[in-house]
Order: C-alpha cells, then sequence, then structure tokens
C-alpha cells in the first residue's frame, strides 16, 4: 500500500504574499487607527505628548511583564505567576526599603534574586515533578499573593526611596520617562536571544517538539528551567519598574497587569513574526491595549469596560488571526 | 433460510450439509490509491461460529480490506458485501458495522486508560443520549455479568491503566462483543467480532486466555475474524485461513489441513523448496566499528551483535519482536534494561547511562519512524529542521548567520533533492518524502559515523525512496555505519549487507549473502515463530502494574 501523495506547493501569489506583509503590520495599522479616532474625538486631551508619556510610563510594568511570560511559552510552559512576582517583588520593595531601611541597592539585589527564586520553585514543581506548568503557576500565584499581603500588613507602603523613583519616572528622554525604555531594552535583548543566537533556536524547537528538541540532543529540562528563571527575573524587574512608577508598594493592584499582559502575549503572537511569541509584538500588542483603555477612560467610560476590552482584543486578535491563516493553533497547547 | 440461520452451538457445520447463511461474504472488494492498488478484488466468505484468520505481510491489503469493513475507506465501485444474508449498500458509513451486529477490536484497543473497567465496557450505554439517569448498581451488576460469561474476574472499579497487558486486551474484546450482543440477542443472528493484531505485544501465557475468549464467543455463534502476523497462532485458534499477497487473495485454506509451510508459501508467493538463486555480493571482510552486548529493552532480552564499519545493518522481525527497539536503545531516546556497546576505536559504554546529547557526542545519529512528533517540527521552517544539530557552527561574532544557514540549507536540499528547495518554507508544506530527505539530509551532513534508522522510508513515494537508498549506499561506502530497522522486506534487501531476524526478544537468525532477497527476509520472519517457539522461551509475564 503505497500512499502517493506529492503535494506540490507551487510559488506564492503576489496577493499572498501582500497578505502576509499586511498580516504582519495589522495591528500596527489598528493602533494607529485607534489614535486617530481618538485623536478626532478629543483632540484637546488626548492628542499631546503629555497624555502618550503617561501611557508609555504607566504601562511599562505591564510590558515587561508580557515579556516575562513570552519566554516560557515559547518553551512550552504557561507562567500564570508573573503578576504575583511583580506583586510580591514590589511589596519586598517598600518592606525593606521603607520599614526596614535597607539601602535600595540591596533591596534591588534581593528583589531580583527573589525572582529566581520564584523561577527555580516553579521549575522544581514543573519539571523535577512533572506537574502542569498552570496548575504549578496558579497556586505559586495564590501563595506569593499571600505572602505579599502577609509581609505589608495588607497596606500600600509609600515614600520608597527617590532614587528608584528618580531612576524610573523622574528623567525623559525625546520625551518619554525612563521606565519605557527599561522595557524596551528587555525587548532589544529578547529579541538578540530569540532570533540571533541558538539558544533561541534551542527555545523554540523544545516549545514546539519537545522529543525532536531531545533527540536533537537539547537538554529540554534545563532549556525549560532557564526559561522559567528568566521569567521569574523579568517579572521581578517588572516589580521595581512598578515600585518606581508608583513611588509605594500596593500589595494588590499587581495582580491586575496579568490579564493585559497575557493578552498582549496572545495578541503579540499574530503581529511582526505571526504565529511565534515575539518581543516587538508584545510591545506593539501592550501599548495597542494602553492606547485603547486610555481613550476609553478619558471618554468616561466606566472602569469594568477595561476587563471587557481586554479579554475582548484578546479573543478578537487571536480569532481573526487564526481564520486569515486557516493552519495549526498558535504554539502552545 | 430461516433455520438454517438459527445460531448453532459450536458453529463448525459439516460443509454440504444444510448449508448456513454465510455472516459476511464479500466479493470483488477493490481499493486503489491514486494510482496505486491497494486491494485489486477481493471475495471471502465468514461463516457462523467460525473463527476466520486473515493472514499476509505488510501492504497484501489487510489493514485496507479492514478500513473498508468499518467504513473509513469507500471501496472502488463493483465491489458486494452481505451479512447474514442481507446485501448491504457499499461504501459503508463509518459506525454502520455497529447497526450490522459487527464491531473491531483494533491493535491500540482503544481503551480509555484512566478510566475504570466499568466505563471502558459500558461505555456506549453510559454516553448513550436515550439515558437520563444512571443507575450505577444496575450498572455494576451488568458489567459483572458480562465478565462472568467470559470467566474473567476483573474488578469493575479498576482503572484500566492498572490492568496488564492481557487483561487489557481482554477487556477491549469482551466490549466488542457486548456491543454487538444486543443486536444479536434482536435479530437472533450472529454477530462479527474483528481482532487486528491484538497478540503480537502479549506474553505466552496472554495469548492462550485470549484464545480461550476467542472460543468462547464462537461457541455463542458469532464469528471472529483475527488477523495476525503470527502463523502459529493463527493455525491453533482459526478453523480457516484467508492468505492476502499484493492485494488479491492468494489461497483459502481448512486451518485442520494446511501445514505451517504451505501457509508461509502462501503468504510469501513462492515454494520453499525452490529458493531463488541470487548472486548477491558476499559480505566482504569488514573491520568492527561497534559491538554490542547484552542489549535488553522492554521487549527485547538480551541480546547481541555487532556492526561493521561501513556496513548497512538491517534489524527485523514481526511486529512485538523487539527489532523497532534497537536503534532508539542504541541512541538513548528510550531507557535501556541492560547493555554495552564498545566502540572498537573508543570507549565501552554502559548503555543504561546513554543519552541523546551523549549519543551526539559519538557522533551517532537517530532518524525515527515517527516523522511528525519525534523527528521534525512541522511548523518550523525547512532551515531550522535541517540544522537544528550544528546550529551552534552558525553563530559567529555573537549574531546568529541567517545567510550561510540559508545556503548550506540550499544546497543540502540541492544534493538531496528537495522539492521545492526553498529552505525558509515551512516543513509541513512539503510532502512526506521531501520532509524525510530534509531529516535524512539534517543527520547526513553531520557525518555522523553510526546512523540509526526506524523505518525510514514509511509513507514515502516510491521514487523518493529510491534516493533515499541511494544517498545510504553512498555514505555507507564512505565508511559510515548504518542499522536499519525495517519491516518492509523489500527495502532491506535493497540496501542492507546483513539482516537480523528478531523474535520474542531475540536475534533468531542472522540471513547474508544469497539468502538476502525480498522473499528470503520475509520467509525468515515467518519461520522465526517457529525458531522461537523450538527455543522454548519463557517470558516473563507483566504482571499488574502497581502505580
Amino acid at each position: 500500500m503505497t500512499e502517493v501523495t506529492e503535494k506540490m506547493p507551487a510559488s506564492q501569489p503576489e496577493i499572498f504574499r501582500l497578505g502576509r506583509v499586511f498580516e504582519r503590520i495589522a495591528l500596527l495599522a489598528v493602533w494607529l487607527a485607534l489614535i486617530a479616532v481618538y485623536g478626532a474625538a478629543m483632540p484637546q486631551s488626548f492628542l499631546t505628548w503629555g497624555n502618550f508619556a503617561i501611557i508609555f510610563a504607566s504601562y511599562a510594568p505591564a510590558a515587561m511583564l508580557a515579556l516575562a511570560i513570552i519566554v516560557p511559552l515559547t518553551a512550552g510552559d504557561y507562567d500564570l505567576s508573573v503578576g504575583a512576582t511583580l506583586t510580591l517583588c514590589s511589596a519586598i520593595i517598600g518592606v525593606l526599603n521603607v520599614w526596614m531601611h535597607l539601602p535600595i541597592l540591596l533591596v534591588l539585589a534581593i528583589v531580583v534574586v527573589t525572582g529566581v527564586l520564584v523561577g527555580l520553585v516553579n521549575s522544581l514543581f514543573i519539571l523535577f515533578f512533572r506537574i502542569p506548568s498552570l496548575v504549578v503557576t496558579l497556586g505559586t500565584t495564590s501563595v506569593m499573593t499571600g505572602l505579599a499581603q502577609w509581609i505589608t500588613n495588607s497596606s500600600t507602603i509609600g515614600g520608597i526611596d527617590d532614587r528608584l523613583v528618580m531612576a524610573v519616572v523622574g528623567g525623559r528622554l525625546f520625551g518619554v520617562p525612563y521606565a519605557f525604555y527599561y522595557a524596551l531594552g528587555a525587548a532589544i535583548v529578547m529579541w538578540y536571544v530569540f532570533d540571533f543566537t541558538p539558544l533561541g533556536r534551542r527555545l523554540l524547537f523544545v516549545g514546539r517538539g519537545r522529543e525532536v528538541a531531545r533527540l536533537n540532543g537539547i537538554s529540554v529540562d534545563r532549556v525549560r528551567l532557564g526559561a522559567l528563571v528568566t521569567s521569574g527575573v523579568l517579572s521581578a524587574l517588572a516589580g521595581i519598574l512598578y515600585a518606581g512608577v508608583l513611588g509605594s508598594a500596593d500589595p494588590y493592584s499587581g495582580l491586575n497587569f496579568l490579564l493585559p499582559a497575557f493578552a498582549a502575549a496572545f495578541l503579540g503572537a499574530t503581529t511582526i513574526l505571526p504565529g511565534r511569541f515575539n518581543p516587538w509584538g508584545v510591545i506593539v500588542a501592550v501599548y495597542f491595549l494602553a492606547t485603547g483603555i486610555t481613550g476609553l477612560t478619558m471618554l468616561g467610560i466606566p472602569l469594568w469596560v477595561t476587563n471587557v476590552f481586554n479579554g475582548g482584543a484578546l479573543i478578537l486578535a487571536v480569532t481573526i488571526s487564526q481564520l486569515t491563516r486557516s493552519r495549526e493553533a498558535i504554539d502552545i497547547g | 433460510m430461516s433455520t438454517s440461520s438459527t445460531l448453532t452451538k459450536g458453529g463448525r457445520q459439516e460443509p454440504g450439509a444444510d448449508k448456513p447463511l454465510p455472516v459476511l461474504h464479500v466479493t470483488n472488494i477493490a481499493k486503489s490509491f491514486g494510482g496505486a492498488k491497494a486491494l485489486a478484488g477481493i471475495s471471502f466468505t465468514v461463516m457462523p461460529g467460525e473463527v476466520h484468520g486473515l493472514l499476509g505481510k505488510n501492504g497484501s491489503g489487510k489493514s485496507t480490506l479492514v478500513k473498508i469493513l468499518a467504513g473509513f475507506h469507500a471501496p472502488d465501485p463493483g465491489g458486494t458485501l452481505s451479512f447474514n444474508g442481507k446485501h448491504v449498500h457499499l461504501p459503508l458509513k463509518p459506525g454502520d458495522f455497529r447497526r450490522l451486529g459487527m464491531s473491531f477490536v483494533h491493535q491500540n484497543l482503544g481503551l480509555a486508560p484512566s478510566l475504570t473497567v466499568l466505563e471502558n465496557l459500558r461505555f456506549a450505554h453510559l454516553t448513550s443520549n436515550e439515558r437520563t439517569f444512571i443507575n450505577w448498581r444496575d450498572e455494576r451488576r451488568q458489567t459483572s455479568e458480562a465478565l462472568a460469561r467470559f470467566g474473567l474476574t476483573l474488578d469493575p472499579g479498576e482503572r484500566v491503566d492498572r490492568l496488564s497487558p492481557v487483561e487489557r486486551a481482554l477487556l477491549a474484546i469482551v466490549r466488542a462483543f457486548e456491543e454487538i450482543r444486543a443486536e444479536c440477542a434482536a435479530t437472533g443472528r450472529p454477530g462479527l467480532v474483528l481482532l487486528d493484531e491484538p497478540t503480537p505485544f502479549l506474553p505466552r501465557e496472554g495469548v492462550e486466555k485470549l484464545f480461550a475468549l476467542i472460543r468462547s464467543i464462537a461457541a455463542t455463534g458469532s464469528s471472529v475474524i483475527f488477523i495476525s502476523h503470527d502463523i502459529e497462532e493463527v493455525m491453533t485458534i482459526t478453523d480457516r485461513i484467508t492468505v492476502l499477497r499484493d492485494g488479491a487473495v492468494a489461497g483459502e485454506l481448512e486451518t485442520a489441513k494446511a501445514t505451517h509451510d504451505q501457509v508461509v508459501e502462501q503468504i510469501v508467493g513462492r515454494s520453499l523448496a525452490q529458493r531463488a538463486v541470487l548472486v548477491h555480493t558476499p559480505a566482504e571482510e569488514r573491520t568492527t566499528f561497534a559491538r554490542i552486548e547484552k542489549l535488553a529493552g522492554t521487549i527485547l532480552r538480551p541480546t547481541s551483535f555487532a556492526i561493521g564499519k561501513g556496513e548497512i545493518l538491517g534489524l527485523t522481525g514481526l511486529i512485538g519482536s523487539g527489532y523497532e527497539e534497537v536503534p532508539y536503545l542504541l541512541f538513548g531516546a528510550r531507557p535501556s534494561r541492560s547493555g554495552t556497546l564498545s566502540l572498537s576505536e573508543g570507549p565501552a559504554v554502559e548503555l543504561r547511562a546513554m543519552s541523546p546529547s551523549r549519543a551526539i557526542t559519538f557522533d551517532f545519529a537517530l532518524l525515527p519512524g515517527d516523522r511528525q512528533n519525534a523527528s521534525g517540527v512541522d511548523s518550523l521552517s525547512v532551515v531550522d529542521n535541517m540544522l537544528l544539530p550544528d546550529i551552534s557552527r552558525f553563530f559567529r561574532g555573537g549574531l546568529l548567520r541567517r545567510g550561510a544557514m540559508l545556503r548550506e540549507a540550499h544546497g543540502l536540499g540541492t544534493r538531496y533533492e528537495v522539492r521545492p528547495n526553498d529552505p525558509s518554507m515551512k516543513l509541513s508544506s512539503l510532502s512526506g518524502g521531501n520532509a524525510q530527505k530534509v531529516l535524512i539530509a539534517r543527520w547526513m551532513n553531520r557525518k555522523p559515523k553510526l546512523l540509526l534508522l526506524d523505518e525510514p522510508t514509511q509513507g514515502v513515494d516510491v521514487s523518493t525512496r529510491v534516493k533515499i537508498y541511494a544517498a545510504l549506499r553512498a555514505a555507507a561506502s564512505a565508511g559510515m555505519s548504518i542499522a536499519c530497522a525495517s519491516s518492509d522486506t523489500e527495502q532491506l534487501a535493497e540496501i542492507c549487507d546483513r539482516v537480523l531476524v528478531f523474535a520474542r526478544g531475540q536475534i533468531c537468525r542472522e540471513i547474508t549473502g544469497i539468502e538476502l532477497t525480498k522473499d528470503g527476509i520475509a520467509e525468515a520472519c515467518y519461520a522465526s515463530i517457529d525458531l522461537a517457539g523450538a527455543l522454548s522461551i519463557t517470558i516473563q509475564p507483566r504482571s499488574r502494574v502497581d502505580k
């Protein structure tokens, strides 16, 4: 029984390639269209540098968080604990710096180590005990949220070292506060690793085909561990940005970043490099969502719309990309 | 008419005397795929209460026939099928067979391992739309009754993955019979259970239990079609045998009157006495590349052999005989129970400590049979798939040199005739044969000292096959040692210098020289069961796995 299947994929017609280009920049175009619509509606308030400066700065922690998520996502693992890591880390900054008067640099070092530890704890259960990442990180989310409330006595701690605040939002470059450039820097580093190093290829193969990666001599568990630790560290950095942006440590609001960050991660995978989690897509997606929400808020639409917008944008974007491509699902199962 | 179709105990009527209606009667069933004819007009009959064996090599058309009966494939027009004397319209729709009173047990058994015996056995009833409420006590009683009917003592609440392989097979067969029992009771007509290779992974004692179950099904008057590669088993359990060869019925035999040799002759297609005289180049003197001692895996029992430098060594046998494990064990892709590998120019390796990354440092390469899940990633590009193991080579000056990668992949694509040769395409957009060329090129490019293959040309078209063979032979003559596990005897005859035939987890024959032909190998595979039997091997029963 020889099943002769000789598909002949002819070279792609012009229109098809144009479609691909459009697909890559579609979200960017929608973002610009959104700005145009809001701008037309509120020329005085929306279309100002000040407004955009606030959007860029206040969503920098969310951008960092979304970048954190796509590292383990590319390796095929979910990390839901990034939001709680951000919360815990900013709480630690408040407690150690404000209440215990530790120098800020030492505190930041401790926070980064905390991020590493979170990654290691997640890895222990995911890789050693072979528990699904979704379950483990959902659990650690709850644990860390509780810890953050415990150490802060469930209160917001104000008065964080000015030097941190200054470093995050104290200055501007081209009119945009520093905070944005930290996220941009992380995106550039990630772009380099994802696209221009063998490590990036390994990460991708581990996510798409564990068995293929293993049989090609890649140490799958080590790559997954590295990805989880990286997302821990990046969300710790997001926590630092968050504390800097607010100038205080809030043990509650950090988790609100989780959904927009996930929305941005998946939305980002429909653009720039469609079908792949990619840092530039994430940046575009985060600021697309940020613009949408800010505009709605300025139009005086009630707060609940924010959640509807975030969730709706995610599902709609992924659906559209699925329909136009009519091929395999996004690379995580 | 009506009297002859009543169920008869034992069911083995003397021919001639009041001939009963056949349960299944097919004529002129044909099927072609594209240009290739898989079935060229098959007719056969299964009588009530009969255990009917269906034998044939891989590719003889057995599985196509099964798929037609199951409603997966539509046969070419012109064939007929009647069930208990009633003409049935072809093609069958999937699931139609149940309504007729026919059910299937495929090799994977189709059980849900994490569910209980009861849930698996009563699956159809539990999920039926006509139910509004599940009476668990009643379900339990029905399950126990069904199991007791065949003398099985399984706990209805036990999870299926805690059962031994034999118990699982028995459960699947009981379920298949239960599915059609109601239908048979309603019409008073016999049903038909089709068993598609249920035995290859079972230990000997397990097969006995399975046979007892088959006999008790036949004793109810229903019929069983038993498909197996194992001639001995078929001769033990069946009343009649239909042998398929090259898509046609090669012969029909009464089991009681047939001999083992006759059956092999029908399968292989030539008499055992007249061996084809074919001058094969005599195995030249080779230096040994590696010596493998006492290699054991899941099925494979301690086995020793050697591979010569520049030799293409074939590994074959019937399915479940253990040969298919060898490439994976040597590469460390699956855990070995024991074994050492000593390279003649290098160290001796304990195979229990082997891992793929370690194997790669020894310049071994493995091309798995499962192309889609283990070999390449469909959603990534050809260039990434091709150059995955040596990606580090392209990392210079802190950057991955994409241009150099594409150039190298294009060059390899030209050399291995990948069509279309566009390395930036996704692997999924290539045909099966071309995807396989990409993956072969990946490993060939590294010039491994030992290339391990599992079914390298499965699902690959004929012209590609020829190219792959040529590439393998060229590599071997340049000094690469190749071990190729395959069930395709033609392929083995074409490329191998030497073939090891496995049976029941051990090497039972080594074929070289003039015997190394397609038919010679096939014959050895079928004969191997006798030999293994003669060695009176005791296979450890896989007892209940706790936790």
